[in-house]
């Protein structure tokens, strides 16, 4: 008698974890589902001032007038020319430096690399936008006799050294998951060095290397600090790298300190995260997508 | 020159190529950290860190904006810790095959990638006007709390994970329910790593500002304390004092200062996180 009551007494203790665990855990949908309901229900109204056209087309952007101009053709631009510029200067070099730590390094030196790597993806962007402001504005607007040294080229850089650490410690894992029995088939047969890394083991790594890329400009055209503190925040489609921009994430931050709620700014600075957020999100899911078509082929 | 000797010459180039980029990216990186300390040290005193800032933040140290860093840790770290654990105890001992554990998986997935300054946006509309907590403490610091989320989702599903399913077995065995498996069994043998994930996130929000700029941080304040006031952060504090602030060139050994204590604590605390990791990994 008392066993068995026990034992549904222990049963029940169960029965209630099983429900605070899946309940508890159901929260992180829910803050999903709040991001995604706030920036369509606060985003959407401003379809009521300007229309859609306008938004995409226009680069007039004089939020504070009446009637406000809302135009983000020059700040959509801006954050992509951004994204663009700085994953270029980033990602190649990324790639060497994973190549440099997974197949070159000894051991040693790879079990120092990696955590280091690991360790500079933590680097708070506030202390790299300061550098870029202070350090290296000045300097490039005095050697390049430029108007602003804060701008587009510096940015970029910031942003890049930025994703540096957080797509070479991701492409690394993905070359360091190839089997070694890949590279010896290759050597067997002659191939230098780079022939096998550029031929055998980097093809074989391409959908890690694919994702994590994707994930560095995701990381990049979400950044706000840097590009807040270094853009030079005009909002205009930059002629040459030295001009300065004005991408949506520090358009955001801003300004939104700055505007009543519920104006037509508020509801255009929601728009504009919902812009970032889709965007961003779609970069996410295609990464996670090739990730897992990438896990298939492995197996 | 013939077709090998060709090939040969061409590693060794890319030999040099590879090297030589490596070493100008461990400089240029090595190189910030060690300028910012430098820079920072001789602005670095006791009275530094234990004053707050005076005079329109053009003297003083930065104990205020300190305290509020540590206030956010606190708040966010107490908020995302039973949901981060919980989660991740879910995904990796309850999750079926079905459709919730999928849709989860995807919310978590998507978390990790929105931008902060959404999280900004979405602490906003939620914590400080929707549910009326107002720009305070509580806010930026569950704002906060919601962007490192998907961290200790990850890192508590992994150590769960990693626990061998021969202890569980042995604990059934026994006669012990889920519950006491998972509580006397399971969770002791993950604690170590999630605790790591924990650090690793703690050096996330103390280094992160574009969440809490519209959700509780404050360009001055001279209260310290409330959960329903606005705090100074520092890396807030470092943004304001280097574009808004009085006498910007003038402050510029302060700003020096705070960035320098900013680094050291977010590279200190994140290292101390990523060499449990490594210690483990070993293992």
């Amino acid at each position: 008698m008392i066993d068995s009551r026990n034992f549904s007494f222990a049963n029940s203790g169960d029965k209630i974890a099983s429900m605070v665990v899946h309940g508890v855990s159901a929260l992180g949908l829910i803050v999903m589902v709040f991001i995604l309901w706030f920036l369509f229900a606060e985003g959407i109204p401003v379809l009521k001032s300007v229309t859609i056209g306008d938004i995409f087309r226009s680069s007039d952007w004089y939020p504070a007038e009446e009637p406000p101009a809302l135009g983000m053709f020059a700040i959509i631009s801006g954050t992509l020319i951004v994204t663009l510029l700085s994953s270029l200067i980033a990602l190649p070099v990324s790639y060497l430096f994973a190549i440099f730590t997974a197949e070159i390094a000894p051991s040693w030196l790879r079990n120092i690399l990696k955590p280091m790597l690991e360790l500079l993806g933590f680097l708070p962007s506030i202390v790299l936008g300061f550098l870029g402001m202070v350090v290296v504005a000045p300097w490039m607007q005095g050697s390049f006799e430029i108007l602003t040294g804060l701008n587009l080229l510096n940015a970029s850089i910031f942003l890049g050294i930025m994703i540096l650490p957080i797509v070479g410690s991701l492409v690394e894992e993905a070359l360091s998951s190839i089997p070694e029995e890949l590279r010896y088939a290759s050597f067997a047969l002659g191939a230098t060095k780079w022939e096998t890394i550029s031929k055998v083991v980097f093809p074989a790594a391409l959908p890690g290397i694919l994702s994590a890329s994707l994930l560095g400009i995701m990381r990049s055209m979400g950044e706000t600090m840097v590009v807040l503190m270094v853009a030079g925040g005009a909002a205009i489609i930059p002629d040459s790298i030295f001009d300065p921009i004005r991408p949506l994430t520090s358009t955001i931050a801003a300004e939104m300190g700055e505007t009543p709620v519920g104006s037509a700014h508020y509801h255009a600075l929601f728009f504009a995260g919902l812009l970032l957020f889709l965007i961003t999100l779609a970069l996410n899911m295609l990464s996670a997508w090739i990730e897992s078509k990438g896990k298939i082929a492995q197996q | 020159m013939n077709r090998t000797n060709w090939r040969k010459l061409k590693d060794k180039y890319m030999y040099l190529i590879l090297v030589g980029t490596a070493l100008s990216i461990l400089s240029i990186l090595t190189g910030i950290i060690c300028f910012v300390l430098y820079s920072g040290w001789s602005a670095l005193s006791w009275d530094f860190i234990f004053e707050p800032p005076r005079d329109n933040m053009t003297s003083g140290g930065i104990w205020s904006p300190l305290v509020g860093t540590f206030q956010l840790i606190v708040v966010s770290i107490i908020a995302v810790i039973p949901v981060g654990v919980l989660t991740g105890l879910y995904f990796s001992e309850y999750a079926g095959k079905g459709l919730f554990p999928k849709i989860l998986r995807l919310a978590v997935r998507s978390l990790s990638g929105v931008p902060s300054v959404v999280f900004g946006l979405f602490g906003l509309s939620l914590f400080v006007i929707f549910l009326g907590f107002g720009s305070c403490l509580f806010s930026a610091g569950l704002t906060l709390a919601c962007l490192t989320l998907p961290l200790v989702v990850t890192a508590s599903e992994q150590a769960f994970r990693a626990v061998p399913k021969d202890y569980r077995d042995a604990s059934y065995a026994l006669g012990a329910t889920k519950l006491q498996t998972l509580v006397k069994v399971v969770f002791p043998s993950a604690a170590s790593t999630i605790i790591t994930g924990i650090i690793l996130s703690i050096g996330r929000v103390a280094g992160e500002t574009a969440p809490i700029i519209f959700t509780g941080a404050a360009f001055y304040t001279s209260k310290t304390g409330g959960l329903f006031n606005e705090v100074m952060a520092l890396p807030y504090h470092i943004y304001i004092l280097a574009t808004a602030g009085t006498n910007i060139e003038q402050t510029r050994p302060i700003q020096y200062g705070a960035v320098a204590v900013l680094l050291a604590l977010v590279l200190g605390i994140s290292s101390v996180g990523v060499w449990m990791r490594v210690r483990m990994k070993r293992r």
